[in-house]
Protein backbone atom coordinates (compact mmCIF):
# COMPACT_ATOMS: atom_id res chain seq x y z
CA UNK A 1 0.00 0.00 0.00
CA UNK A 2 2.41 2.44 1.05
CA UNK A 3 4.45 1.74 -2.49
CA UNK A 4 1.51 2.15 -4.11
CA UNK A 5 0.81 5.74 -2.83
CA UNK A 6 4.35 6.54 -2.87
CA UNK A 7 4.49 5.63 -6.63
CA UNK A 8 1.38 7.55 -7.60
CA UNK A 9 2.32 10.55 -5.05
CA UNK A 10 1.80 13.17 -7.33
CA UNK A 11 -1.96 11.95 -8.22
CA UNK A 12 -2.61 11.08 -4.65
CA UNK A 13 -2.03 14.39 -3.21
CA UNK A 14 -3.79 15.90 -6.37
CA UNK A 15 -7.15 13.58 -5.22
CA UNK A 16 -6.75 14.80 -1.42
CA UNK A 17 -6.87 18.48 -1.85
CA UNK A 18 -9.53 18.33 -4.95
CA UNK A 19 -11.37 15.82 -2.29
CA UNK A 20 -10.57 18.77 0.64
CA UNK A 21 -12.07 21.43 -1.05
CA UNK A 22 -15.11 19.00 -2.09
CA UNK A 23 -15.55 18.50 1.20
CA UNK A 24 -15.37 22.42 1.86
CA UNK A 25 -18.04 22.76 -0.82
CA UNK A 26 -20.13 20.45 0.41
CA UNK A 27 -20.51 21.71 3.84
CA UNK A 28 -21.36 25.71 2.43
CA UNK A 29 -23.59 24.09 -0.08
CA UNK A 30 -25.30 21.83 2.32
CA UNK A 31 -25.44 24.42 5.40
CA UNK A 32 -26.21 26.84 2.86
CA UNK A 33 -23.17 28.60 5.26
CA UNK A 34 -20.14 30.50 3.92
CA UNK A 35 -16.78 29.92 5.36
CA UNK A 36 -16.77 33.07 6.92
CA UNK A 37 -13.49 32.89 8.49
CA UNK A 38 -11.28 32.80 4.95
CA UNK A 39 -13.60 35.49 3.23
CA UNK A 40 -13.28 37.79 6.34
CA UNK A 41 -9.72 37.42 5.91
CA UNK A 42 -9.53 37.94 2.47
CA UNK A 43 -11.70 40.87 2.18
CA UNK A 44 -9.81 42.93 5.32
CA UNK A 45 -6.61 42.31 3.79
CA UNK A 46 -7.90 43.41 0.16
CA UNK A 47 -9.60 46.21 0.95
CA UNK A 48 -6.76 48.98 2.43
CA UNK A 49 -4.78 48.05 -0.93
CA UNK A 50 -7.91 48.86 -3.08
CA UNK A 51 -9.21 52.02 -1.02
CA UNK A 52 -5.36 53.36 -1.00
CA UNK A 53 -4.90 52.10 -4.75
CA UNK A 54 -8.37 53.84 -5.30
CA UNK A 55 -7.08 56.95 -3.56
CA UNK A 56 -3.60 56.81 -5.60
CA UNK A 57 -5.85 56.34 -8.65
CA UNK A 58 -7.70 59.63 -8.18
CA UNK A 59 -4.90 61.50 -7.21
CA UNK A 60 -2.36 59.88 -10.18
CA UNK A 61 -4.99 60.47 -12.37
CA UNK A 62 -5.82 64.65 -11.80
CA UNK A 63 -1.79 64.91 -11.72
CA UNK A 64 -0.99 63.18 -15.40
CA UNK A 65 -3.78 65.38 -16.70
CA UNK A 66 -3.02 68.69 -15.71
CA UNK A 67 0.91 67.80 -16.13
CA UNK A 68 -0.30 67.05 -19.86
CA UNK A 69 -2.15 70.27 -20.44
CA UNK A 70 0.79 71.99 -18.83
CA UNK A 71 3.55 70.27 -21.30
CA UNK A 72 1.17 71.47 -24.63
CA UNK A 73 0.85 74.81 -23.18
CA UNK A 74 4.40 75.30 -22.92
CA UNK A 75 5.56 74.31 -26.51
CA UNK A 76 3.39 77.53 -27.12
CA UNK A 77 3.55 80.27 -25.04
CA UNK A 78 6.34 80.20 -22.46
CA UNK A 79 4.61 83.12 -20.92
CA UNK A 80 1.20 81.92 -20.44
CA UNK A 81 1.85 78.49 -19.75
CA UNK A 82 2.05 78.82 -16.13
CA UNK A 83 -0.86 80.82 -16.05
CA UNK A 84 -2.81 78.92 -18.35
CA UNK A 85 -2.11 75.74 -16.34
CA UNK A 86 -2.42 77.29 -13.07
CA UNK A 87 -6.18 78.11 -14.35
CA UNK A 88 -6.85 74.72 -16.04
CA UNK A 89 -5.45 73.50 -12.57
CA UNK A 90 -7.79 75.04 -10.77
CA UNK A 91 -10.79 74.28 -13.22
CA UNK A 92 -10.02 70.73 -13.24
CA UNK A 93 -10.09 70.85 -9.46
CA UNK A 94 -12.90 72.51 -9.15
CA UNK A 95 -14.71 70.46 -11.75
CA UNK A 96 -14.23 67.58 -9.76
CA UNK A 97 -14.83 68.58 -6.94
CA UNK A 98 -18.34 70.03 -8.41
CA UNK A 99 -18.74 66.58 -9.75
CA UNK A 100 -18.05 64.82 -6.50
CA UNK A 101 -20.23 67.50 -4.68
CA UNK A 102 -23.15 67.06 -7.18
CA UNK A 103 -23.10 63.02 -6.94
CA UNK A 104 -22.77 63.79 -2.98
CA UNK A 105 -25.25 65.90 -3.28
CA UNK A 106 -28.01 64.02 -5.30
CA UNK A 107 -27.20 61.16 -2.67
CA UNK A 108 -27.52 63.09 0.31
CA UNK A 109 -30.99 64.73 -0.88
CA UNK A 110 -32.13 61.12 -2.22
CA UNK A 111 -31.01 59.88 0.97
CA UNK A 112 -33.13 62.84 2.50
CA UNK A 113 -36.20 62.78 1.02
CA UNK A 114 -36.41 58.72 1.36
CA UNK A 115 -37.98 58.18 4.32
CA UNK A 116 -36.26 54.80 4.27
CA UNK A 117 -32.78 54.93 6.79
CA UNK A 118 -29.58 54.59 4.69
CA UNK A 119 -26.13 54.66 4.65
CA UNK A 120 -23.53 55.65 1.54
CA UNK A 121 -20.72 53.69 0.16
CA UNK A 122 -18.54 53.66 -2.31
CA UNK A 123 -17.78 50.67 -4.39
CA UNK A 124 -13.92 50.15 -3.97
CA UNK A 125 -13.61 47.12 -6.37
CA UNK A 126 -15.29 44.16 -8.02
CA UNK A 127 -15.44 40.53 -7.10
CA UNK A 128 -13.00 38.19 -8.60
CA UNK A 129 -14.44 35.40 -11.32
CA UNK A 130 -14.42 37.57 -14.16
CA UNK A 131 -18.32 38.27 -14.14
CA UNK A 132 -18.39 41.87 -13.01
CA UNK A 133 -21.77 40.90 -11.84
CA UNK A 134 -20.68 41.60 -8.03
CA UNK A 135 -19.09 44.57 -6.60
CA UNK A 136 -16.98 45.70 -3.08
CA UNK A 137 -18.17 48.67 -0.88
CA UNK A 138 -15.98 50.33 1.76
CA UNK A 139 -19.02 49.82 4.00
CA UNK A 140 -19.20 46.74 6.43
CA UNK A 141 -20.86 45.25 9.47
CA UNK A 142 -18.99 48.13 11.68
CA UNK A 143 -21.50 50.31 9.81
CA UNK A 144 -24.41 48.41 10.38
CA UNK A 145 -24.40 46.89 6.86
CA UNK A 146 -25.76 43.21 7.08
CA UNK A 147 -26.21 40.49 4.56
CA UNK A 148 -29.64 40.81 2.19
CA UNK A 149 -29.76 44.69 2.57
CA UNK A 150 -31.02 46.53 -0.51
CA UNK A 151 -28.31 48.41 -2.21
CA UNK A 152 -29.70 51.64 -4.58
CA UNK A 153 -28.89 54.37 -6.21
CA UNK A 154 -31.09 57.78 -6.74
CA UNK A 155 -31.99 56.18 -10.77
CA UNK A 156 -32.78 52.94 -8.80
CA UNK A 157 -32.35 49.61 -7.24
CA UNK A 158 -28.56 48.05 -7.70
CA UNK A 159 -28.37 44.81 -5.72
CA UNK A 160 -28.05 43.48 -2.55
CA UNK A 161 -25.34 42.81 0.22
CA UNK A 162 -24.31 39.35 -0.36
CA UNK A 163 -22.26 39.30 2.49
CA UNK A 164 -20.66 41.90 5.00
CA UNK A 165 -17.61 42.02 6.50
CA UNK A 166 -15.79 44.65 9.36
CA UNK A 167 -14.83 46.90 6.38
CA UNK A 168 -16.27 45.97 3.33
CA UNK A 169 -19.53 43.94 1.96
CA UNK A 170 -19.82 42.33 -1.21
CA UNK A 171 -23.22 43.69 -3.55
CA UNK A 172 -24.54 41.36 -5.64
CA UNK A 173 -25.68 43.68 -8.76
CA UNK A 174 -28.78 43.26 -10.40
CA UNK A 175 -27.71 41.92 -13.35
CA UNK A 176 -26.23 38.65 -12.17
CA UNK A 177 -28.49 35.85 -13.06
CA UNK A 178 -29.08 34.55 -9.61
CA UNK A 179 -30.36 37.94 -8.47
CA UNK A 180 -34.32 38.57 -8.09
CA UNK A 181 -36.36 40.93 -6.51
CA UNK A 182 -40.16 41.47 -6.85
CA UNK A 183 -41.06 43.80 -9.40
CA UNK A 184 -44.65 45.81 -10.52
CA UNK A 185 -45.27 47.61 -13.88
CA UNK A 186 -46.17 51.22 -13.19
CA UNK A 187 -49.37 51.28 -15.90
CA UNK A 188 -50.81 48.19 -15.51
CA UNK A 189 -49.19 46.98 -12.11
CA UNK A 190 -48.42 43.63 -13.45
CA UNK A 191 -46.30 41.32 -11.30
CA UNK A 192 -43.12 39.79 -11.87
CA UNK A 193 -40.17 38.65 -11.11
CA UNK A 194 -37.08 40.81 -12.05
CA UNK A 195 -33.83 38.59 -12.69
CA UNK A 196 -30.14 39.51 -14.41
CA UNK A 197 -29.15 38.34 -17.40
CA UNK A 198 -25.77 38.98 -16.74
CA UNK A 199 -24.47 40.93 -19.52
CA UNK A 200 -25.89 44.03 -18.34
CA UNK A 201 -29.60 43.59 -18.74
CA UNK A 202 -32.32 42.14 -16.53
CA UNK A 203 -35.37 40.50 -17.55
CA UNK A 204 -38.89 40.40 -15.61
CA UNK A 205 -40.44 36.82 -15.39
CA UNK A 206 -43.09 35.04 -14.22
CA UNK A 207 -45.46 37.68 -16.06
CA UNK A 208 -48.55 35.79 -18.14
CA UNK A 209 -48.77 36.09 -21.95
CA UNK A 210 -52.09 37.67 -21.37
CA UNK A 211 -50.57 40.91 -18.87
CA UNK A 212 -50.16 43.97 -20.85
CA UNK A 213 -46.24 45.19 -20.56
CA UNK A 214 -45.38 48.07 -22.90
CA UNK A 215 -42.27 48.69 -23.97
CA UNK A 216 -40.92 51.96 -21.97
CA UNK A 217 -42.83 51.02 -19.39
CA UNK A 218 -41.11 51.57 -15.93
CA UNK A 219 -41.40 48.52 -13.62
CA UNK A 220 -40.86 49.48 -9.60
CA UNK A 221 -40.26 47.07 -6.88
CA UNK A 222 -43.36 45.63 -5.42
CA UNK A 223 -41.95 45.23 -1.74
CA UNK A 224 -42.89 41.82 -1.79
CA UNK A 225 -39.43 40.44 -1.76
CA UNK A 226 -38.56 42.00 2.27
CA UNK A 227 -35.39 43.05 0.85
CA UNK A 228 -36.03 46.11 -1.59
CA UNK A 229 -38.71 48.45 -0.26
CA UNK A 230 -41.79 48.91 -2.15
CA UNK A 231 -41.74 51.67 -4.96
CA UNK A 232 -37.68 51.62 -5.87
CA UNK A 233 -37.67 52.17 -9.73
CA UNK A 234 -36.24 48.87 -11.08
CA UNK A 235 -36.15 49.62 -14.42
CA UNK A 236 -37.51 50.94 -18.19
CA UNK A 237 -38.84 48.21 -20.56
CA UNK A 238 -36.71 47.94 -23.30
CA UNK A 239 -38.37 44.82 -25.15
CA UNK A 240 -41.56 42.47 -24.57
CA UNK A 241 -42.15 39.71 -26.79
CA UNK A 242 -44.76 36.60 -25.85
CA UNK A 243 -42.94 33.12 -24.83
CA UNK A 244 -43.49 29.80 -24.13
CA UNK A 245 -45.93 30.59 -20.87
CA UNK A 246 -45.06 33.64 -19.89
CA UNK A 247 -43.90 37.12 -21.72
CA UNK A 248 -40.26 37.64 -22.33
CA UNK A 249 -39.97 41.44 -21.11
CA UNK A 250 -36.53 42.79 -21.09
CA UNK A 251 -35.40 45.65 -18.59
CA UNK A 252 -32.54 48.11 -18.43
CA UNK A 253 -31.53 48.67 -15.19
CA UNK A 254 -31.85 52.09 -14.13
CA UNK A 255 -29.44 52.21 -11.21
CA UNK A 256 -26.58 51.35 -13.37
CA UNK A 257 -27.57 53.30 -16.22
CA UNK A 258 -25.03 56.48 -15.13
CA UNK A 259 -22.06 54.24 -13.35
CA UNK A 260 -21.31 52.72 -10.15
CA UNK A 261 -19.25 54.85 -7.64
CA UNK A 262 -21.30 55.87 -5.17
CA UNK A 263 -24.21 53.76 -3.80
CA UNK A 264 -26.58 53.73 -0.39
CA UNK A 265 -27.16 50.95 1.40
CA UNK A 266 -31.04 50.89 3.01
CA UNK A 267 -30.51 49.87 6.60
CA UNK A 268 -34.23 50.56 7.70
CA UNK A 269 -36.42 49.91 4.37
CA UNK A 270 -39.84 51.94 4.33
CA UNK A 271 -42.52 51.41 1.65
CA UNK A 272 -43.34 53.64 -0.84
CA UNK A 273 -45.82 54.71 -3.16
CA UNK A 274 -45.65 53.22 -6.87
CA UNK A 275 -45.69 57.16 -8.93
CA UNK A 276 -48.82 56.97 -10.71
CA UNK A 277 -48.37 57.48 -14.72
CA UNK A 278 -49.47 61.18 -15.21
CA UNK A 279 -52.71 61.40 -18.39
CA UNK A 280 -51.61 63.73 -21.71
CA UNK A 281 -52.20 67.54 -20.03
CA UNK A 282 -51.65 68.97 -23.37
CA UNK A 283 -54.94 70.38 -24.84
CA UNK A 284 -56.45 68.16 -27.57
CA UNK A 285 -57.59 70.68 -31.23
CA UNK A 286 -60.29 69.41 -32.45
CA UNK A 287 -61.70 71.11 -35.64
CA UNK A 288 -65.12 72.66 -36.14
CA UNK A 289 -67.63 70.18 -37.87
CA UNK A 290 -67.91 70.09 -41.83
CA UNK A 291 -71.22 72.19 -43.09
CA UNK A 292 -74.30 70.42 -43.36
CA UNK A 293 -77.55 71.53 -45.51
CA UNK A 294 -79.51 73.53 -43.80
CA UNK A 295 -76.85 74.47 -41.02
CA UNK A 296 -78.40 77.92 -41.02
CA UNK A 297 -81.98 77.35 -40.48
CA UNK A 298 -80.34 74.14 -37.63
CA UNK A 299 -78.99 76.53 -35.72
CA UNK A 300 -82.33 78.13 -35.28
CA UNK A 301 -83.95 75.49 -33.60
CA UNK A 302 -80.97 73.80 -32.16
CA UNK A 303 -81.10 72.52 -28.88
CA UNK A 304 -78.70 74.49 -27.31
CA UNK A 305 -79.04 77.57 -29.76
CA UNK A 306 -75.62 76.60 -30.71
CA UNK A 307 -73.89 76.06 -34.19
CA UNK A 308 -73.71 73.00 -34.01
CA UNK A 309 -77.01 72.12 -33.11
CA UNK A 310 -78.48 69.67 -35.44
CA UNK A 311 -75.78 68.93 -37.36
CA UNK A 312 -74.62 65.86 -39.36
CA UNK A 313 -73.28 64.53 -36.63
CA UNK A 314 -76.31 64.40 -34.44
CA UNK A 315 -76.85 60.70 -33.09
CA UNK A 316 -79.85 59.02 -32.83
CA UNK A 317 -80.09 60.40 -29.08
CA UNK A 318 -79.47 63.82 -29.96
CA UNK A 319 -82.56 63.41 -33.16
CA UNK A 320 -84.51 61.92 -30.43
CA UNK A 321 -83.81 64.81 -27.82
CA UNK A 322 -84.61 67.48 -30.59
CA UNK A 323 -88.14 65.34 -31.76
CA UNK A 324 -89.30 65.78 -28.02
CA UNK A 325 -87.89 69.32 -27.84
CA UNK A 326 -90.16 70.22 -30.68
CA UNK A 327 -93.12 68.18 -29.68
CA UNK A 328 -92.73 70.03 -26.33
CA UNK A 329 -92.14 73.09 -28.17
CA UNK A 330 -95.32 72.94 -30.28
CA UNK A 331 -97.58 71.88 -26.83
CA UNK A 332 -96.06 74.71 -25.16
CA UNK A 333 -94.41 72.34 -22.53
CA UNK A 334 -90.63 73.23 -21.33
CA UNK A 335 -89.34 70.16 -20.02
CA UNK A 336 -88.19 69.77 -16.81
CA UNK A 337 -90.98 72.60 -15.52
CA UNK A 338 -93.92 70.55 -14.50
CA UNK A 339 -95.81 71.91 -11.56
CA UNK A 340 -98.39 70.34 -10.21
CA UNK A 341 -101.78 69.85 -12.70
CA UNK A 342 -99.75 70.69 -15.55
CA UNK A 343 -100.97 68.91 -18.51
CA UNK A 344 -99.43 66.12 -20.12
CA UNK A 345 -97.43 66.32 -22.68
CA UNK A 346 -98.73 64.61 -25.82
CA UNK A 347 -96.01 62.51 -27.51
CA UNK A 348 -98.02 60.80 -30.15
CA UNK A 349 -98.65 64.55 -31.36
CA UNK A 350 -96.93 64.98 -34.43
CA UNK A 351 -95.70 68.89 -35.03
CA UNK A 352 -95.95 70.26 -38.25
CA UNK A 353 -92.47 71.56 -39.46
CA UNK A 354 -92.00 75.36 -38.91
CA UNK A 355 -95.37 75.37 -37.21
CA UNK A 356 -95.20 77.76 -34.26
CA UNK A 357 -95.75 76.87 -30.50
CA UNK A 358 -100.00 78.15 -29.83
CA UNK A 359 -101.00 78.96 -26.84
CA UNK A 360 -101.45 76.65 -24.18
CA UNK A 361 -104.37 74.63 -23.88
CA UNK A 362 -106.54 75.41 -20.77
CA UNK A 363 -107.90 72.12 -19.99
CA UNK A 364 -109.03 72.56 -16.56
CA UNK A 365 -111.57 69.63 -16.96
CA UNK A 366 -109.06 67.54 -18.57
CA UNK A 367 -108.52 64.41 -16.70
CA UNK A 368 -105.14 64.57 -15.83
CA UNK A 369 -102.75 61.63 -17.09
CA UNK A 370 -100.23 60.37 -15.86
CA UNK A 371 -96.98 62.12 -16.42
CA UNK A 372 -94.07 60.23 -18.36
CA UNK A 373 -90.87 60.83 -17.47
CA UNK A 374 -89.54 63.65 -18.92
CA UNK A 375 -86.28 63.78 -20.65
CA UNK A 376 -83.66 65.79 -18.75
CA UNK A 377 -82.45 68.62 -21.01
CA UNK A 378 -79.27 69.75 -20.55
CA UNK A 379 -77.15 73.16 -21.76
CA UNK A 380 -73.97 71.44 -21.38
CA UNK A 381 -72.87 70.31 -24.87
CA UNK A 382 -69.08 68.76 -24.26
CA UNK A 383 -68.91 69.64 -28.25
CA UNK A 384 -70.41 73.00 -28.04
CA UNK A 385 -67.59 75.64 -28.67
CA UNK A 386 -69.74 77.91 -26.18
CA UNK A 387 -68.83 75.65 -23.40
CA UNK B 1 9.45 28.21 -38.94
CA UNK B 2 9.35 24.60 -37.96
CA UNK B 3 9.33 22.86 -34.98
CA UNK B 4 10.50 19.12 -34.91
CA UNK B 5 9.70 17.01 -31.92
CA UNK B 6 13.63 17.44 -30.43
CA UNK B 7 12.81 21.30 -30.33
CA UNK B 8 9.15 20.22 -28.44
CA UNK B 9 9.89 17.62 -26.37
CA UNK B 10 12.54 17.66 -23.99
CA UNK B 11 15.36 14.86 -23.17
CA UNK B 12 17.93 15.96 -21.68
CA UNK B 13 18.47 16.66 -17.93
CA UNK B 14 19.45 20.22 -18.74
CA UNK B 15 16.28 20.78 -20.51
CA UNK B 16 14.51 19.84 -17.64
CA UNK B 17 15.96 21.93 -15.37
CA UNK B 18 13.36 23.57 -13.17
CA UNK B 19 12.95 26.86 -12.61
CA UNK B 20 13.26 28.64 -9.09
CA UNK B 21 11.93 32.13 -7.90
CA UNK B 22 12.13 34.09 -5.11
CA UNK B 23 9.45 33.46 -2.28
CA UNK B 24 8.19 37.34 -2.57
CA UNK B 25 7.47 36.60 -6.41
CA UNK B 26 5.54 33.33 -5.34
CA UNK B 27 3.59 35.48 -3.04
CA UNK B 28 3.07 38.62 -4.79
CA UNK B 29 2.66 38.04 -8.25
CA UNK B 30 -0.30 35.75 -7.88
CA UNK B 31 -1.25 38.10 -5.26
CA UNK B 32 -1.22 41.60 -7.60
CA UNK B 33 -3.01 39.06 -10.07
CA UNK B 34 -5.96 38.75 -7.75
CA UNK B 35 -5.56 42.37 -6.97
CA UNK B 36 -5.94 43.19 -10.81
CA UNK B 37 -8.87 40.89 -11.31
CA UNK B 38 -10.62 42.92 -8.61
CA UNK B 39 -9.45 46.17 -9.03
CA UNK B 40 -8.56 47.14 -12.80
CA UNK B 41 -12.49 46.37 -14.15
CA UNK B 42 -14.11 49.10 -12.09
CA UNK B 43 -12.34 51.53 -14.71
CA UNK B 44 -12.32 49.37 -17.88
CA UNK B 45 -15.22 46.29 -17.72
CA UNK B 46 -13.51 44.70 -20.49
CA UNK B 47 -10.36 43.41 -18.70
CA UNK B 48 -12.50 41.67 -16.49
CA UNK B 49 -12.12 38.96 -19.05
CA UNK B 50 -8.48 38.61 -18.33
CA UNK B 51 -8.29 35.67 -16.10
CA UNK B 52 -4.62 36.96 -14.84
CA UNK B 53 -5.04 34.54 -11.83
CA UNK B 54 -5.04 31.30 -14.20
CA UNK B 55 -2.30 32.68 -15.94
CA UNK B 56 0.49 33.32 -13.21
CA UNK B 57 -0.73 29.70 -11.86
CA UNK B 58 -0.13 28.35 -15.62
CA UNK B 59 3.10 30.05 -15.25
CA UNK B 60 4.39 28.98 -11.95
CA UNK B 61 3.36 25.56 -12.72
CA UNK B 62 4.81 25.15 -16.36
CA UNK B 63 8.16 26.87 -14.76
CA UNK B 64 8.95 24.62 -11.31
CA UNK B 65 8.01 21.41 -12.77
CA UNK B 66 6.62 20.31 -10.46
CA UNK B 67 2.83 18.22 -10.12
CA UNK B 68 2.62 18.62 -6.57
CA UNK B 69 3.85 21.99 -6.83
CA UNK B 70 1.58 23.21 -9.46
CA UNK B 71 -1.30 22.03 -7.87
CA UNK B 72 -0.72 23.56 -4.36
CA UNK B 73 -0.05 27.03 -6.34
CA UNK B 74 -3.19 26.25 -8.40
CA UNK B 75 -5.50 25.83 -5.06
CA UNK B 76 -4.14 28.52 -3.19
CA UNK B 77 -4.58 30.69 -6.00
CA UNK B 78 -8.24 29.44 -6.77
CA UNK B 79 -9.08 29.66 -2.95
CA UNK B 80 -7.89 33.40 -2.87
CA UNK B 81 -10.14 33.90 -5.94
CA UNK B 82 -13.03 32.24 -4.44
CA UNK B 83 -13.11 34.67 -1.34
CA UNK B 84 -13.31 37.51 -3.07
CA UNK B 85 -15.59 35.99 -5.42
CA UNK B 86 -19.08 35.35 -4.88
CA UNK B 87 -18.91 31.62 -5.83
CA UNK B 88 -18.83 29.27 -2.60
CA UNK B 89 -14.76 28.49 -1.77
CA UNK B 90 -13.60 25.15 -3.62
CA UNK B 91 -15.09 26.67 -6.91
CA UNK B 92 -11.62 28.18 -8.30
CA UNK B 93 -9.76 25.97 -5.95
CA UNK B 94 -10.46 22.65 -7.67
CA UNK B 95 -10.64 24.49 -10.57
CA UNK B 96 -7.31 25.34 -10.36
CA UNK B 97 -5.50 23.14 -8.50
CA UNK B 98 -6.40 20.71 -11.22
CA UNK B 99 -4.71 23.46 -13.84
CA UNK B 100 -2.00 23.39 -11.51
CA UNK B 101 -1.05 19.65 -11.96
CA UNK B 102 -2.33 19.15 -15.32
CA UNK B 103 0.41 22.67 -16.37
CA UNK B 104 3.00 21.42 -14.44
CA UNK B 105 2.83 17.69 -15.85
CA UNK B 106 2.91 19.48 -19.02
CA UNK B 107 5.81 21.23 -18.00
CA UNK B 108 7.97 18.11 -17.62
CA UNK B 109 7.43 16.93 -21.09
CA UNK B 110 7.69 19.89 -23.54
CA UNK B 111 9.96 23.11 -23.97
CA UNK B 112 7.49 25.73 -22.26
CA UNK B 113 10.34 27.99 -23.14
CA UNK B 114 8.92 28.47 -26.62
CA UNK B 115 6.57 31.44 -27.49
CA UNK B 116 4.51 29.30 -29.82
CA UNK B 117 3.90 26.74 -27.27
CA UNK B 118 3.24 29.32 -24.32
CA UNK B 119 0.46 30.45 -26.62
CA UNK B 120 -1.20 27.25 -27.21
CA UNK B 121 -0.43 26.38 -23.80
CA UNK B 122 -1.99 29.43 -22.73
CA UNK B 123 -4.86 29.38 -24.87
CA UNK B 124 -5.86 25.45 -24.14
CA UNK B 125 -5.93 26.08 -20.14
CA UNK B 126 -8.12 29.01 -20.75
CA UNK B 127 -10.89 27.00 -22.44
CA UNK B 128 -9.95 23.76 -19.81
CA UNK B 129 -9.93 26.14 -16.99
CA UNK B 130 -13.68 27.41 -18.28
CA UNK B 131 -15.43 24.42 -19.37
CA UNK B 132 -13.97 22.51 -15.62
CA UNK B 133 -15.79 25.58 -13.98
CA UNK B 134 -18.84 25.36 -16.30
CA UNK B 135 -18.61 21.32 -15.52
CA UNK B 136 -18.49 22.14 -11.41
CA UNK B 137 -20.97 24.99 -11.59
CA UNK B 138 -23.59 22.43 -13.29
CA UNK B 139 -22.50 19.07 -11.15
CA UNK B 140 -21.97 20.49 -8.03
CA UNK B 141 -24.28 23.73 -7.63
CA UNK B 142 -26.83 22.86 -10.23
CA UNK B 143 -26.50 25.66 -12.10
CA UNK B 144 -27.53 25.91 -15.46
CA UNK B 145 -24.82 27.60 -17.04
CA UNK B 146 -24.59 27.67 -20.86
CA UNK B 147 -20.70 26.92 -22.31
CA UNK B 148 -20.74 29.76 -24.60
CA UNK B 149 -18.13 27.83 -26.88
CA UNK B 150 -17.22 30.88 -29.56
CA UNK B 151 -17.26 33.50 -26.18
CA UNK B 152 -14.76 31.29 -24.84
CA UNK B 153 -12.38 30.60 -27.82
CA UNK B 154 -12.24 33.95 -28.60
CA UNK B 155 -11.37 35.13 -24.85
CA UNK B 156 -8.83 32.18 -24.65
CA UNK B 157 -7.36 34.16 -27.44
CA UNK B 158 -6.83 36.72 -25.89
CA UNK B 159 -5.84 35.74 -22.66
CA UNK B 160 -3.35 33.30 -24.35
CA UNK B 161 -1.78 36.32 -26.19
CA UNK B 162 -1.13 38.40 -22.58
CA UNK B 163 -0.07 34.95 -21.24
CA UNK B 164 2.54 35.00 -23.53
CA UNK B 165 3.57 38.70 -22.94
CA UNK B 166 2.90 37.83 -19.13
CA UNK B 167 5.63 34.57 -19.29
CA UNK B 168 7.96 36.99 -21.03
CA UNK B 169 8.11 39.80 -18.32
CA UNK B 170 7.84 36.97 -15.65
CA UNK B 171 10.50 35.30 -16.87
CA UNK B 172 13.18 37.98 -15.86
CA UNK B 173 12.48 37.44 -12.42
CA UNK B 174 13.56 33.71 -12.15
CA UNK B 175 16.15 33.02 -9.85
CA UNK B 176 19.69 32.82 -11.62
CA UNK B 177 21.49 29.84 -10.73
Amino acid sequence: METLLSRYRNVTVLLLVIFAQLILLAYQVKNDSDVRLIRVWAVTAVTPLARTLEGARGGTTGFLQNYVVLRDTRSENQKLRSELGKLKLENQFLKTELATADRAKALEAFETHTPSKMVGARVIATAAGGSNTAVFVDRGSTSGVEKGMAVVTPDGIVGKVLAAYPTASQVLLVTDPSFAAGVVSQKNHVRGILKGMGHGTCKVDYVQNEEKVETGEWFYTSGDDRIFPKGMPAGQVTAVRPGGSFLEIAVEPSGLANGLEEVLIILEGVHQEIPEVKAAAAPIYLAPPPPTEGAGAAAQTGPTGGPNANSGLATDADKMREHYKEIGDAQNHKFGDNPPGTKAVDFNLQPKPGEKPGPAPTGAGTASKPVPPAPKTTTSDPASPTQ
Amino acid sequence: MRYSDDHVLLHTQRETQISRFRAWVLFLVPLAAILFQVYVPLFFQFLAYLELPLIVTVYFALMRRSPIGGLFVGALVGLAQDSLSKNPLGMFGITKTIIGYVAASVGLRLDVDHPLIRLILGFFFFVFHQFIFWALSRGLLGQSMNFETQRTLVLGLLNAIVAVSLFHFLDKLKERA
